[in-house]
């Protein structure tokens, strides 16, 4: 899908005129400046699954999925606010169950056919039938019809292949019925899981996953695993995010100190995180002179307090680890000022978000001192989790800060990988604290409370359920009105801050560098490279 | 079966050494002992490893810093005279932890070598000295183990050893470590073994007790072993410095010793993202590997040359 | 002789499978679903990672999801991994780089070990001598990653995988350090060793000229223990260097199974490690053959 890349044309014309100016430096003051037909080289890992909608789900794969196809709604790049890109209009009935969507004329996949209305509904029915076993199935859980084409039980067998609330109006125009009022649907929509697909992937989708053809602003050329994917410009491309340059090559990396060695010596052109090593100090922005830069992305990094493991279901307990984390401390010392010490349980980014609702997320020597006291407990405490990616120095510390508050023994337990370490948690088999981070699918308060503490939500990694909290959940989706729904999930948020069922540790705030090739780049809030934005020097 | 006479007959020298008399004027050990005495290489390398040694035993004499007290204020500090090596990525005195660790690293190392040297030198000796079916089937066998990568096969030790999620202790990580290395590495030492074994066998000596009626296992341990021991004392030597080294890799690709352990090895792993900002917390736990290893090399060079009455 | 070389090629076959057979049941043994982790925070649908589990045959027993891994093997296809990449692709990729770093680092290691280890056998605790062994001291007390990125920051490289061969020598130099010093010292043991033996002092006695002396009769029989370990090194270094080619980003083989063994795919991984092991046996039956041309004494029959 292509929502969060285009650079606010619709929602502040003058704002994008703007943009184009600096975009081209010094040079003269041309639209776009630079190279239109050049090249660029951006970081990017394996993709984990083939490259479509409904079966693309983590970084590497979404990284190309966003620029081969294009959805009903974009977000801005770095505020993330959505804004139709493919959707002409998207129209809810007054009790946000239904959905009336009209597309806009004369779009075009990469194969020279037009995108329709069917394409859309086509895509969802495949993506949510359980026969075809795709990934994000689970996105469409909402719309009626869905538990016939994926029931419950594993093992049954769909008793429909589409879904009854999906109907095509026209060949611009359709209409969803949810199950279920559902206030954020417009949003959500605007996840890649949504995207259309072509005719032509129908007829052969195991053919289509060598040379996927999508409706977005590049278009595939080659993939070549563990090596690269390499991208081109689709010029047919309606959308307003179009890029400012010809090809890009996503280069695979399974190193990241290796990919900012490559960037300094300019043979990569952007890097959307940092090494460690280059934060240290701020010695990025002395090796990349003038070429960093600072996104808000929306997310959050926690640990979650398992209620099943013995003695953890001690509300006092709860509060004497949360405050006697040094959040600050660990993240100036070791994450070095990359994030943002958390005080909510949203990313403080995100629209909805109210500063400091977390009481027990401030650090508090005495008063988890006494808490720990109250709560009696004994025993070793541990933090679990898969040890790459800066998690091992990162938990360290906090386990550190814990044991040198509260006097109790605590193990930062390394898993080797994240399988390892997510089949663990899937099973209930943890045997003590474990690291539960969130990134948003698209930005709305709704996926940092629905998904993570509803009871038996997927990912309720803490076992975490309070009637109370899912009663002012279910409030809040069939809530209509947008500012409404989102007083209701404050609500629910401030229960959950009570109880701390996740401890909320920080947020990142993104850094990534580009070589001296650009003059200008973004990072989106999901931390991809903001392509359209992109201009060569 | 055999591996008290192997252990034995593989440190012949350093047996002579601790026990060879003075009085006995013409005999091996003591003449080796007269010209190690007077070995510079020798007496540094025997000062550093008693030096080592009593680190791993007694780390308190050298520190009273804890290797797990952490402070972030002073995290990655450089070297001062507080904290002579200066402080890693959590704060952690890198000095006490670099003392602490020595246990560990040693442990892995001495272990895994012996592992490595009994197994491979057993099966190796056997396999040459019997040859035929026995040498095919064995030399087999030790193709499974050394054409098996040995990331793979350290990795599915440790993880079907671990159930996910639990937290063993230090004794059970240390010996799952040794466990790894010593059944991953055994094949290098069992061919070089088996080939001085093929060479020794043509010997003269050897097929005069043949012919004499000496059995096999007196030809394995009088005969044979005597003269196939210095090429595996070589690679032995090197060998406990490489284990050290796999000590460090292991956990350096985060599958070794983990934490609540300290060693030499997970320190460097701890500091690998950190070397351009902070090359002093890599940097002395790689100088305690290095000269741990040097000095054993040194040692075993020393002693080889000097009980090797032909290279005299 | 021939039914020498005969007899080892069948005796592959039994190694053949015992490998493949331990190698298949150590990465399904893991304890762990290799696909729970696909779906990052979330849990997979349950249909997702059932077609895969049946795509895959990991509901059959062990002995049935081997038989009919071979049966495909047989026909040539080593499969494909959960994204649907062809294994026979990654080997294909990642190998060359591979083998061309195996090669540079043999080079580099034989060639200087070997001269280092002749000159100092042959001139006992001269200067020379002294400096080969400091050096190899050296190089052996280095962990390879320390030397690696040390030589890496000091040369700044970073190698893609099309690099030409120039760009390998420092890897190939990090990676052929360890076993240089081996093989210097090995060499050196051996010749001072052989100086004494009866053939030589013969061949010195006979009036043969000194450099024939080293060069055929020393060197030739001195080289068996040394031949010994660098074929066996050869083996182990086309089975990848993890640690090396993660330190240069080089894409070979050792990081593809690493990456592959923890993303737990079987497939990926017993088919690499089954090249791998083939690669090794054909290394050590070379090996042993050059035994017999190197070592009149050693026959097979």
């Amino acid at each position: 899908m292509g929502k969060r890349r285009k650079t606010a044309i619709l929602v502040a014309l003058p704002a994008a005129v703007a943009l184009l100016a600096t975009g081209c430096g010094g040079g003269g003051g041309g639209a776009g400046g630079g190279d239109s037909n050049g090249a660029v080289s951006i970081y990017g890992t394996e993709p984990q699954h083939p490259l479509t909608p409904g079966n693309t789900n983590e970084q590497g794969g979404i990284r190309v999925v966003d620029e081969l196809y294009a959805g009903l709604v974009g977000f801005d790049p770095t505020t993330a606010k959505p804004y139709n890109l493919m959707a002409e209009s998207i129209t809810p009935s007054s009790d946000a169950k239904v959905y009336d969507i009209k597309i806009k004329h004369g779009w075009k996949f990469h194969d020279g056919t037009e995108v329709k209305a069917h394409n859309f509904v086509d895509a969802w029915n495949y993506a949510a039938l359980a026969t075809n076993a795709q990934i994000n199935a689970d996105f469409f859980a909402q719309i009626q019809g869905y538990d016939e084409v994926h029931p419950e039980d594993p093992k049954a067998k769909p008793t429909a292949q589409t879904m009854s609330g999906l109907k095509v109006l026209g060949d611009y125009e359709f209409q969803a019925t949810l199950r279920a009022p559902f206030s954020v649907f417009p949003v959500k929509v605007g996840y890649e899981g949504f995207d259309p697909l072509p005719d032509v992937f129908f007829k052969d989708p195991k053919g289509f996953e060598s040379h996927p053809i999508g409706n977005g602003p590049m278009k595939f050329v080659s993939y070549v695993p563990n090596q690269d994917i390499q991208l081109t410009r689709f010029d047919g491309y309606q959308g307003q995010d179009a890029v400012h340059f010809k090809d890009v090559d996503i280069k695979t990396y399974s190193d990241l100190n290796a990919a900012y060695s490559d960037l300094k010596g300019g043979q990569l052109d952007f890097l959307d995180l940092m090494p460690p090593a280059a934060l240290v100090g701020d010695t990025y922005k002395a090796d990349l002179p003038g070429r960093t830069l600072n996104s808000s992305l929306i997310d959050i990094d926690a640990i979650a307090v398992p209620y099943y493991v013995p003695g953890y279901n001690n509300p006092d307990l709860r509060k004497a680890i949360s405050m006697a984390i040094d959040r600050d401390g660990i993240i100036k010392q070791v994450l070095n000022n990359a994030y943002d010490a958390a005080n909510s349980y949203f990313s403080p980014s995100l629209d909805g978000n109210v500063p400091n609702s977390c009481e027990y997320c401030k650090y508090d020597p005495d008063a988890a001192k006494s808490a720990f006291a109250r709560s009696g407990f004994t025993g070793k405490l541990t933090i679990a989790s898969n040890s790459d990616g800066g998690h091992k120095e990162a938990l360290t510390a906090v386990c550190n800060s814990i044991t040198k508050v509260l006097g109790v023994a605590c193990d930062f337990v390394p898993q080797t990988s994240l399988g390892q370490f997510r089949s663990m948690i899937t099973s209930h088999q943890a045997t003590g604290m474990v690291r539960s981070d969130w990134s948003a699918d698209y930005p709305s308060v709704e996926d940092f409370l629905n998904p993570i503490y509803k009871t038996g939500a997927s990912s309720n990694d803490a076992t975490y359920s309070n009637p109370q909290v899912d009663a002012l959940l279910a409030q809040a989706d069939s809530t209509a009105d947008a500012a409404g729904a989102i007083k209701l999930y404050q609500q629910a948020e401030a229960l959950i801050a009570k109880d701390l069922p996740n401890i909320p540790l920080w947020s990142e705030k993104g850094t990534a560098g580009y070589s001296s090739k650009l003059s200008a780049a973004k990072l989106s809030w999901k931390r991809q490279p903001d392509l359209p934005s992109f201009r060569l020097a | 079966m055999s591996d008290p006479a192997v252990v034995a007959a593989d440190e012949p020298e350093l047996e002579q050494i601790v026990t060879g008399k003075q009085d006995k004027p013409r005999s091996l050990g003591s003449d080796a002992w007269h010209e190690l005495r007077r070995k510079p290489t020798f007496l540094i390398s025997l000062i550093l490893i008693l030096i080592v040694v009593a680190m791993a035993l007694f780390p308190g004499l050298f520190t009273h810093v804890s290797p797990t007290a952490a402070d972030l204020n002073h995290a990655r500090g450089g070297p001062s005279a507080q904290a002579w090596f200066g402080y890693d990525v959590q704060g952690s005195d890198v000095y006490a932890r670099a003392i602490y660790g020595t246990r560990a690293s040693l442990l892995v190392g001495v272990f895994a070598t012996l592992g490595t040297v009994l197994i491979g030198g057993i099966v190796g000796i056997v396999a040459g000295f019997y040859g035929r079916w026995t040498d095919s089937l064995l030399a087999r066998f030790a193709d499974i183990f050394a054409g098996m990568p040995f990331v793979l096969g350290a990795i599915v030790i440790m993880l079907t050893l671990n159930a996910p999620g639990s937290n063993p202790g230090e004794t059970r990580i240390l010996s799952q470590v040794v466990f790894s290395i010593a059944v991953l590495s055994w094949p290098v030492a069992m061919r070089i073994m088996r080939a001085a074994t093929l060479v020794a066998k043509q010997q003269d000596y050897v097929k005069a007790a043949r012919g004499l009626g000496a059995g096999p296992l007196r030809i394995i341990f009088r005969h044979l072993l005597p003269n196939t021991v210095a090429p595996v004392m070589v690679y032995a030597t090197i060998a406990l410095g490489a284990n050290i080294g796999a000590e460090a890799t292991l956990a350096y690709l985060g599958i070794g010793l983990r934490p609540p352990v300290v060693s030499w090895g997970v320190m460097i792993s701890d500091a690998r993202d950190y070397v351009a900002a902070a090359p002093h917390i890599l940097l002395f736990p790689a100088a305690f590997v290095s000269v741990t290893v040097l000095a054993f090399v040194m040692l075993g060079d020393a002693v080889r040359d000097a009980f090797d009455p032909k290279s005299r | 002789m021939g039914r020498y070389v005969l007899r080892r090629l069948l005796q592959l076959i039994p190694v053949f499978l015992g490998t493949t057979f331990i190698i298949y049941t150590l990465v399904w043994a893991i304890p762990s679903d290799p696909f729970a982790g696909k779906c990052g925070q979330r849990p997979c649908p349950p249909e997702y990672v059932a077609k895969m589990r049946a795509d895959f045959n990991l509901d059959d027993n062990l002995f049935v999801q081997y038989v009919k891994y071979l049966g495909k093997l047989f026909t040539g296809d080593f499969g494909q991994t959960f994204s649907g990449v062809k294994v026979g692709t990654l080997i294909a990729d990642a190998y060359p780089i591979t083998i061309r770093l195996a090669v540079i680092a043999l080079v580099i290691e034989g060639v200087i070990g070997l001269v280092a280890g002749v000159l100092t056998g042959l001139r006992k605790n001269g200067f020379l001598d002294n400096l080969v062994l400091v050096a190899t001291l050296f190089l052996i007390s280095l962990p390879v990653f320390f030397t690696g990125y040390v030589l890496k920051v000091g040369f700044g490289i970073s190698v893609s995988s099309t690099a030409p061969l120039g760009d390998l020598i420092v890897p190939g130099f990090v990676l052929g350090s360890l076993s240089m010093a081996y093989v210097a010292r090995l060499t050196r043991t051996s010749i001072a060793e052989n100086r004494r033996a009866d053939f030589v002092r013969t061949a010195i006695a006979k009036g043969l000229p000194g450099s024939r002396v080293v060069g055929v009769h020393l060197l030739r029989n001195s080289v068996i223990p040394v031949v010994t370990f660098l074929g066996t090194d050869l083996g182990a270094l086309m089975g990848g260097a993890i640690v090396t080619e993660g330190v240069f980003n080089i894409h070979g083989i050792g990081g593809l199974v690493f990456i592959n063994i923890q993303q737990q795919q079987g497939v990926v991984v017993t088919g690499v490690v089954t090249l791998l092991v083939l690669v090794y046996l054909a290394m050590s039956l070379i090996v042993d053959l050059l035994y017999a041309v190197l070592d009149p004494r050693i026959r097979y029959e």
